[in-house]
């Protein structure tokens, strides 16, 4: 789960690290008020899950409050990367010295979190990585110990060689940072930039937090702080169900159980010539209700021409996807044709099942892919 | 022979009672597969199955009936404690099946196992099976049949899909493993490999990846260098979007890196035969155990 800036930010304060002081607005009277309340200048920000808010027009500069609102006019209803902005964040501006990059991640290939900073801030750290690898600077956590303090400062003092004052400003939020992490079960975390202002004080002026989605259940804080409003509607209701569902831009709405056998499917389906429509995972053990839910969700984007059913019975039993497919299709008005591919647990009940209210059911996955980009065709 | 688990193996069932550890607790055991004790806290004493003592921990299971073996089947917010608690029992495997365990949780765990010298297999996976020997985990047994192909897979269903495959084109497997679909998990596919390379009953290796991180990419470099056995891959995945967390934990394609098509692009330049499709598994691995 991603979170917006002004909530990381919320985050980073809690735990200590400086931020500046901002406030949200959702329309140009709130931003012109709050940047009146700070009297500076003021940066209004686009608040939406895309990088490259900066590139898309999505951040102002704004020398009076009248300009504020103007900005947040201008911000506002924008569209980022398909998503609109709804929200900004004021902030008073910063006077910026020198920009750097603080960031924490899990990673995969050590088992371990792995704190990363250059002094090559305010830019992507991929392209960073691109292009001058040696500017990044890592230390690895080893999670029996967690973050020593000599890392902390060992990495501080690459960021800002020869200048102590800053340097044990750096170790200090490079703790607090390690400190965010754990408190807030994130799996990835941003600073970029960490500014230096003209008075050499370290400030966090923008933040990026990765939460992972297995810690919600015992963090209901976090969990709280989900923009359900910036996300695909379908993806909400499957999310409530417990599917899992990615909305794309094809034409074969496809319904699987299990993650590596949804994404296969949807390869074979644009192996012979047609686009999936969407992920979907109906999971290990599936009720016929959750069949009704996915094939609900699915038919409700008009895209879909034509729709796949691929089972394979291991826990999932095929009767039960039968039942559920025989209920949904009494519940909605199908009006896209439906190849139906089941095979393992169950599935002489689930053919007995599908025929006698009329479907037909097919045991081989090509044969049953290759029909379901016909059908999207016609 | 197989790996990792076979006959000898003497399972303990970490969440015996619960709805789904009690369901493949009796798969397992119909698939002949020694089950020698279960434990949930609390619940010490009691009989499943009218055959199979409950202890409150596992070193007790481990005591009394010789447990070497452990898997998991409780939920998510325990699972990274029931590792530790097996890892520091004296079993020897781990298999956690649960899904849903916080990646932070799991950070400490597969140190703490590794520290001990413990294998664990998972978590959120399948778990394995050595076809006619012993099934730990939920891959249906018949679906199965002993052989010499080595099966290694970050899926479930897929790895069922590939596996009946090559079972109906009369290859049998010497032991399937789901590595499972998180980002950080215990063994990993060179593990898999190595371990593989060095098992008589197999001939030839099925590797099924997807998206996200680099476990492929290093697969196929340790291949090149150290296999003389030929392993087949296919990668999940190719229509996946950037960014966005494809069910397993694991298949997320960041930024530009960890996509289908940089993994299939490694495995070729290190000279591993890649299938296009799961049906075209079988035939390719008849080739190349045959070449």
């Amino acid at each position: 789960m991603n979170i917006h800036e002004y909530q990381a930010k919320e985050v980073f304060r809690q735990h200590g690290i400086p931020v500046p002081p901002g406030e949200v607005a959702r329309t140009p009277e709130e931003a012109e008020k709050i940047a009146a309340k700070y009297g500076t200048g003021v940066v209004v920000k686009a608040q939406v899950h895309a990088g490259g808010r900066g590139k898309a027009g999505g951040v102002k500069l704004a020398a009076t409050p009248k300009e504020a609102r103007e900005a947040a006019d201008k911000i506002l209803g924008m569209e980022i990367k398909g998503l609109t902005v709804k929200v900004v964040l004021v902030s008073p501006a910063e006077d910026i010295e020198h920009e750097a990059y603080l960031g924490a991640i899990v990673d995969r290939s050590t088992g371990s979190v792995v704190l990363m900073a250059s002094p090559e801030g305010g830019i992507d750290i991929e392209e960073v990585a691109a292009k001058t690898p040696e500017l990044i600077y890592k230390e690895t956590v080893d999670p029996r110990y967690g973050l020593l303090a000599h890392q902390a400062s060992r990495l501080a003092y690459k960021l800002y060689a020869g200048d102590t004052s800053r340097a044990r400003q750096a170790a200090d939020i490079i703790q607090k940072l390690y400190a965010s992490m754990l408190g807030a079960g994130a799996s990835l975390l941003e600073i970029n930039p960490l500014i230096t202002t003209k008075s050499g004080e370290l400030k966090a002026i923008d933040a990026k937090m990765n939460i992972d989605d297995n810690e919600l259940f015992r963090r209901k804080e976090i969990a709280e702080l989900r923009d359900t409003e910036s996300e695909a509607e379908e993806e909400v209701e499957a999310r409530a169900q417990g599917l899992t569902y990615i909305k794309l831009d094809g034409e074969v709405g496809c319904c699987v159980n299990g993650a590596g056998l949804a994404m296969a499917t949807m390869d074979l389906v644009k192996y012979y010539g047609g686009e999936p429509a969407n992920f979907l995972d109906i999971g290990g053990s599936s009720s016929p209700e959750k069949v009704v839910t996915a094939l609900r969700i699915i038919t409700s984007d008009p895209g879909v021409k034509s729709i796949l059913f691929n089972i394979f019975g291991g826990i999932t039993r095929c009767d039960d996807v039968a039942n559920g497919i025989v209920e949904a299709t009494g519940q909605i008005d199908l009006e896209v044709p439906i190849t139906i591919r089941l095979t393992g647990t169950n599935e002489e009940e689930a053919v007995e099942i599908l025929e006698a209210a009329g479907f037909s059911a097919m045991t081989d996955m090509d044969e049953a892919v290759q029909k379901s980009v016909e059908l999207a065709k016609n | 022979m197989a790996i990792f688990a076979d006959s000898s193996t003497r399972v303990v069932i970490q969440g015996i009672t619960g709805r789904d550890g009690s369901f493949h607790t009796r798969q397992m055991i119909e698939y002949g597969t020694a089950v020698v004790a279960g434990v949930t806290p609390g619940k010490g004493g009691q009989l499943f199955g009218e055959k199979v003592p409950v202890f409150d921990t596992v070193e007790k299971a481990v005591q009394e009936e010789g447990a070497n073996a452990s898997v998991i089947y409780v939920p998510a917010a325990f699972a990274g404690s029931a590792i530790c608690e097996a890892a520091d029992s004296g079993v020897e495997l781990v298999v956690c099946i649960s899904e849903g365990i916080p990646v932070l949780d799991m950070l400490r765990a597969t140190r703490y196992v590794a520290d001990r010298g413990v294998r664990l297999i998972g978590p959120n996976c399948p778990g394995m099976i050595s076809p006619g020997k012993a099934k730990l985990g939920i891959i249906p047994g018949q679906i199965v049949e002993e052989g010499p192909v080595g099966v290694v897979s970050r899926s479930g269903t897929l790895t069922y899909e590939v596996v009946w495959a090559l079972t109906r084109a009369g290859l049998g497997q010497s032991s399937c493993i789901g590595i499972g679909g998180d980002p950080v998990i215990g063994t990993n596919f060179i593990d898999c490999l190595d371990a593989f390379e060095n098992d008589p009953q197999t001939e030839g290796i099925v590797l099924i990846g997807e998206i996200g991180g680099t476990d492929e990419q290093n697969a196929a470099r340790y291949i090149k260098e150290k296999m003389s056995k030929p392993v087949v891959g296919f990668v999940a995945g190719q229509t996946a979007p950037p960014g966005r967390r494809m069910g397993h934990a694991g298949a997320i394609i960041s930024g530009s890196s960890g996509t289908a098509e940089e993994k299939i692009s490694t495995f070729k330049e290190n000279g591993v035969e890649v299938a296009e499709r799961p049906i075209d598994m079988p035939d390719i691995v008849k080739r190349a155990m045959n070449g």
